[in-house]
């Protein structure tokens, strides 16, 4: 895969990169003949982002050579570096990490202890408009090498040598068609609505109100007081969006810290946001759309415990998002049956049959056995080395990985449920694949 | 008991966005007393604040362009109000550009006090942003906890320095001093003034002037008849300072400082329509 940006791109670039550095700590690169695509996903699997780059969005663009046997090579990189490396031992020859690499003239090799990130190349977005003219990203699946060279101001060149992982494609299946509700506004809007809340808040409310107004709310946790929280609710009139489908006294609560990188991107790049939702518990999928670049950001939404033990009428009825006086003594039974839904989850009990979770298996089972069954089960027509990630590798006995400390319980064993039958050994042909990857492999 | 108030001037709006700011930094929960010409906000003197207590006095008429109060009785047509002001202050942050704001107080849930923006949109109609910030309703009984404080009986009253300046020469002590020595006399000097093992600092102000204190009763009379030279010192937690000249965001036009002699630090702000009077009590 080799790709080269110009101009005003390397920004748009390196602005996705922030975008997706707010959701993982990995970020995948995928050269396919459609574009070059980029992703992440977080450690609790509940929520997806995927930029699309068009060809047309850069310079020159070769995904790479297709052997006949064998897919593009995908691979992943680490997004930021987390922990303190550690001291490189003398003698042993050090990866060449960073080093003006340009023939003919002076190499000043850079040693740098540590292991390069993605976003490290891609910190300073100022310095990157004012001093990078062009950049080029070069895959090298001999050398183990993702290169990114950085053409500056004053013939100065930055080449970072990237070590990278090879990967099975991450990919979130969800489909926008089938979401019943829909909204469209100019980021800017939404932007300027989210200010309205504490950048600590964790999670945001989004009601459809009467004549097609739309609320935002924090979202307060159940173990919260309420008599000690503020709460703050913002009305959007139906003009500010560009269109409103929404099905009336619809409500979803999703993270605000992936929507917020969203938006910062979107509202750089002055592009509408269309949000599409379900019922709670459904993921929603934020997208933005250009002639050279697509982005889907899909998030886990916090389950409406409620929808699965009662009439769907009598919810609905009983949801009505209100601007109305009556609405704290709703926030209140609302709170109450979550306290509910989180201990069940915990029991292991499905929370709502709409949304059953996978039940775990005995530990002891041998993880390789469990990957063939799964491969023997998987759906005709999906490729072989494709996998779920059905988030019980808790029961694989392999590490776990950690919790998002923001996301409540709900999340986390809402999402995985969407994704597995109860208790079946593989992904049923009409059920959702949040995300897959190549954590399995091993 | 009822109260609503309304603000539409931005330079107001902007102003008491300040003023809830500063008590924001310097007060995690406070006392808000609503009266019919004032508003107030009140940090009492308990040993949960450290010995520290506030009081910041606005006349509502400068800010206010609505602003209707109707008490528990007649007699008493006051309210108190238990509040945490940061809340309000993030409440009133992003109403920099409202066209109007809204201050009721409500009882729906729980007594709270709603801050209704009204901001421009690019559609026609205007955006609503509501916070409804908890309160706590502070009964009668309870309201002699919540009284002015009367100025001590100080050794010297001295004009401030610029408390931008002072700001940044209290910041670099505190980084060598846990306690800082206040010091000042009746010819305008004021001495700033950290002792450790290792090292000792002292910043000297001088010609800073002494406030005139009218001695209508004669209760003043500790400044009275002193050696003008002879410096009246206290010693304070240099962190409640730092709060004080960090936090302040009334840009006063007049600030000053009342020292009882190994007892406290009084200081008091003065802007046109707001007041801020600040204790420091004194270290053992």
């Amino acid at each position: 895969m080799k790709c080269v940006i110009t101009g005003s791109n390397v920004k748009v670039l390196g602005r996705a990169v922030h975008s997706l550095s707010r959701i993982g700590d990995e970020l995948y690169l995928e050269p396919t003949e459609s574009g070059l695509s980029l992703r992440a996903v977080n450690s609790s699997r509940s929520a997806f982002a995927a930029f699309l780059f068009a060809p047309l969005f850069f310079q020159l663009y070769e995904a790479g050579g297709r052997q006949p046997d064998r897919e593009l090579l995908r691979c992943k990189v680490l997004m930021k570096v987390q922990h303190p490396p550690p001291a490189p031992c003398p003698g042993t020859p050090k990866a060449p990490h960073c080093s003006g690499a340009v023939p003919g003239r002076v190499t000043v090799p850079v040693s740098v202890p540590c292991p390069q990130s993605f976003l490290g190349i891609f910190r300073s977005l100022p310095s990157l408009e004012k001093t990078v003219g062009k950049c080029l990203i070069l895959l090298k699946p001999r050398a183990s090498r993702l290169v990114v060279q950085l053409h500056c101001k004053y013939g100065v060149t930055k080449t970072h040598n990237l070590a990278f992982q090879e990967c099975e494609r991450l990919q979130a299946v969800f489909d926008t068609q089938s979401c019943a509700s829909s909204l469209c506004a100019p980021a800017r809007v939404l932007a300027e609505a989210v200010v309205h809340f504490p950048q600590t808040l964790a999670e945001v409310t989004l009601g459809a109100g009467p004549g097609g107004k739309i609320s935002l709310r924090n979202y307060v946790e159940d173990e919260a007081e309420p008599t000690k929280t503020m709460v703050t609710e913002l009305w959007l009139a139906k003009e500010e969006f560009q269109t409103v489908a929404v099905a009336p006294g619809s409500r979803i609560t999703f993270c605000l810290k992936e929507f917020r990188g969203l938006l910062t991107f979107a509202e750089a790049s002055n592009l509408p946001l269309t949000i599409h939702y379900d019922v709670p518990g459904r993921p929603v999928v934020f997208t933005l759309d250009d002639a050279v670049l697509e982005v889907h950001l899909v998030l886990a939404t916090l389950s409406d415990p409620e929808s699965g033990s009662q009439p769907p009428t009598a919810n609905g009825v009983s949801h009505l998002p209100a601007p109305s006086d009556d609405f704290a003594d709703d926030l209140e039974s609302y709170m109450i049956a979550m306290e509910t839904s989180a201990y069940e989850a915990g029991s292991g009990v499905p929370p709502s049959p709409t949304f059953p979770l996978h039940t775990p298996r005995p530990a002891e089972s041998d993880p390789e056995e469990e990957e063939e069954e799964e491969e023997e089960g998987a759906v005709p027509g999906t490729p072989p080395h494709k996998k779920v990630w059905d988030g019980h590798g808790r029961a694989w006995g392999r590490a776990q990985p950690p919790p998002d400390p923001h996301l409540s319980p709900q999340f986390r064993s809402l999402f995985f449920g969407s994704v597995l039958m109860p208790g079946g050994p593989g992904p049923a042909p009409t059920q959702e694949v949040l995300a897959e990857d190549s954590d399995g492999e091993y | 008991m009822r109260f609503r108030a309304k603000i539409v001037d931005l330079a107001c709006l902007n102003h008491f966005s300040r003023v809830t700011n500063t008590i924001a930094k310097l007060a995690k929960t406070c006392t808000l007393r609503l009266t019919v010409s004032k508003l107030y906000f009140i940090l009492s003197d308990k040993v949960a604040n450290g010995g520290v207590s506030m009081w910041c006095e606005l006349s509502q008429g400068n800010f206010f362009d609505e602003f209707q109060i109707e008490g528990v009785a007649a007699e008493h047509n006051e309210i108190y109000l238990e509040l945490v002001p940061e809340n309000l202050s993030r409440a009133l942050k992003t109403a920099q550009s409202a066209k109007a704001v809204k201050i009721k107080l409500t009882n729906k849930h729980c007594p709270c006090l709603r801050v209704a923006v009204e901001l421009p949109s690019l559609s026609s109609s205007s955006r609503i942003v509501t916070h409804d910030i908890p309160v706590g309703v502070i009964p009668r009984r309870l309201w002699n906890d919540f009284r002015e404080p009367s100025v001590p009986d100080f050794d010297v009253s001295v004009y401030l320095p610029l408390l931008k300046t002072m700001k940044s020469v209290v910041e670099r002590m505190k980084n060598l001093s846990n306690s800082i020595v206040i010091e000042a006399n009746l010819s305008g000097e004021m001495n700033l003034k950290i002792e450790t093992d290792l090292v000792s600092v002292t910043t000297h102000f001088k010609d800073l002037g002494n406030p005139p204190w009218a001695s209508e009763d004669g209760c003043q009379s500790s400044a009275q008849g002193r050696d003008l030279e002879r410096m009246a010192e206290a010693r304070i937690d240099i962190k409640k300072l730092q709060q004080l000249l960090a936090g302040q965001q009334v840009n006063p036009t007049k600030a000053l400082c009342n020292i009882v002699s190994k007892r406290i630090v009084h200081f008091i702000l003065l802007h046109e329509d707001v007041s801020l009077q600040y204790f420091i009590p004194a270290l053992a």
